[in-house]
């Protein structure tokens, strides 16, 4: 019986390409991976278990433990217009370099008028600083108006982008705008009612309501 | 396994006399590829689990439609109040005295265990769940193709908002919250909801007759 040549050489492997797959995917979730600023609120969100995620394009409404709401759009661009249009709403002009920085940031909870304190701000500051919520109540509805504008300006950015892929011969695929709430789990209802009330008041009768995956299975 | 630096990779006798030539020109990669596939596991793990989870719920148009619906339908109402405490009722509204000679509304506290709600609503919304049930055996031995045979089932049952003869109506979850209730409350209730498969269900305001009948339980 002839014997088994067993290999000689060395037996260690080329891991190049291993090494390179590697690297591509480190740099492609990178990339992909949005970094989380800072939020101005912690909240701290009811469990549920919904396994829904979270839609891309979202105003996103969020309310804290006193009950403070706080506003955000999740496409700079359109953060950038509806900034805009609401200084020319409410008689402000912004600094390029204000409007700059408001295009990096994530929720807020102050007025117009105390808006460009809170942008000077820095990212510590905007931790410590106690916001006092966007105003909701029927006199000065500030809200209300964040929403509308948001919804149109992301609508007509949505429109120039279609008209531009079709100008282009390219296909164009919308992603709708959603609403979603984010509200403390310890939060009184009534403040979330009242920031569910200005999304109806603006003809939104659909939206989200962010959870945690709830863990367990007690409820098959 | 990555491969270990010997250092006479390089050097093949002719030059023995050269010593800084006899050194490798391989680079051991091992604590790079650690490096790597440690970032790679980081990313991947906190891309997957930074995307927030949400529930969708529609509100009414106009809550005066349910108020209606209410009356006609197979409805039970839920009433939030401080310390995660929870009531129910069944069925319409009757203040005690009432036109229509109906016994006058009593409530029933409930809590948000396995044995609470839960139970209840699942009890409540039996023709539901065995409808879809009886879609899911359908589809297990192919007789439907459609994979949305959950929708189908409960939109049926809402369609049924009238009962027809023997067919009971779909059950109808109203919510309603006083100005203390807390907002994990509603959402655990609406979760509860959505778990039962109950199609018909809206956060509605609460009536001061209402507001007046927890008072007297809660102390």
């Amino acid at each position: 019986m002839p014997k088994i040549k067993l290999p000689k050489g060395n037996p260690s492997l080329d891991m190049t390409p291993m090494v390179d797959l590697a690297f591509l995917l480190v740099t492609f979730f990178m990339l992909t991976a949005s970094v989380r600023m800072t939020e101005p609120v912690i909240v701290d969100t009811p469990d549920s278990h919904s396994d829904k995620l979270l839609p891309e394009n979202v105003i996103l409404l969020s309310v804290d433990k006193r009950g403070k709401a706080f506003f955000n759009i999740s496409n700079a661009e359109v953060r950038v217009k509806t900034l805009e249009r609401m200084g020319k709403e409410y008689n402000m002009t912004f600094t390029p370099a204000e409007i700059k920085a408001f295009g990096k940031m994530t929720s807020f909870g102050v007025p117009m008028k105390q808006l460009k304190q809170f942008i000077a701000m820095s990212e510590k500051e905007k931790e410590k600083f106690n916001s006092p919520g966007v105003p909701l109540d029927s006199l000065d509805n500030q809200l209300s108006n964040w929403i509308r504008y948001g919804h149109i300006q992301e609508r007509t950015l949505a429109k120039q982008a279609q008209d531009k892929a079709k100008s282009l011969g390219r296909e164009f695929k919308d992603t709708p705008l959603r609403f979603a709430i984010k509200a403390d789990a310890q939060a009184n209802f009534l403040n979330v009612r009242d920031v569910i009330k200005v999304l109806t008041d603006n003809d939104i009768y659909v939206f989200n309501l962010i959870t945690n995956l709830e863990k367990g299975d007690d409820v098959k | 396994m990555a491969e270990v630096n010997t250092g006479d990779g390089g050097g093949h006798g002719k030059h023995d006399k050269k010593r800084a030539k006899k050194s490798s020109t391989r680079i051991d990669m091992t604590p790079m590829v650690d490096l790597a596939f440690l970032l790679l596991t980081f990313f991947v793990l906190t891309s997957t689990f930074s995307k927030s989870k949400v529930m969708e719920i529609p509100f009414p148009k106009d809550p005066k439609d349910l108020k209606v619906q209410q009356k006609v339908n197979n409805a039970i109402t839920f009433l939030l109040t401080k310390d995660n405490k929870i009531f129910y009722y069944n069925g319409a509204f009757y203040l005690p005295g009432n036109k229509e000679g109906k016994p006058e509304t009593t409530i029933t506290e409930k809590d948000f265990s396995a044995k609470g709600i839960h139970e209840l609503l699942l009890d409540r919304n039996k023709p539901t769940i065995d409808a879809i049930k009886k879609l899911e055996e359908q589809y297990k031995n192919k007789t439907i193709v459609a994979d949305t045979f959950k929708v189908r089932a409960l939109r049926e049952q809402g369609r049924k908002a009238v009962p027809e003869k023997g067919i009971p109506a779909a059950l109808t979850v109203l919510i309603k919250t006083d100005d203390q209730a807390v907002y994990k409350n509603v959402v655990d209730l609406i979760d509860e909801v959505k778990v039962c498969n109950i199609g018909i269900y809206a956060i509605v305001d609460m009536m001061p007759s209402e507001k007046k009948l927890i008072d007297e339980k809660v102390k």
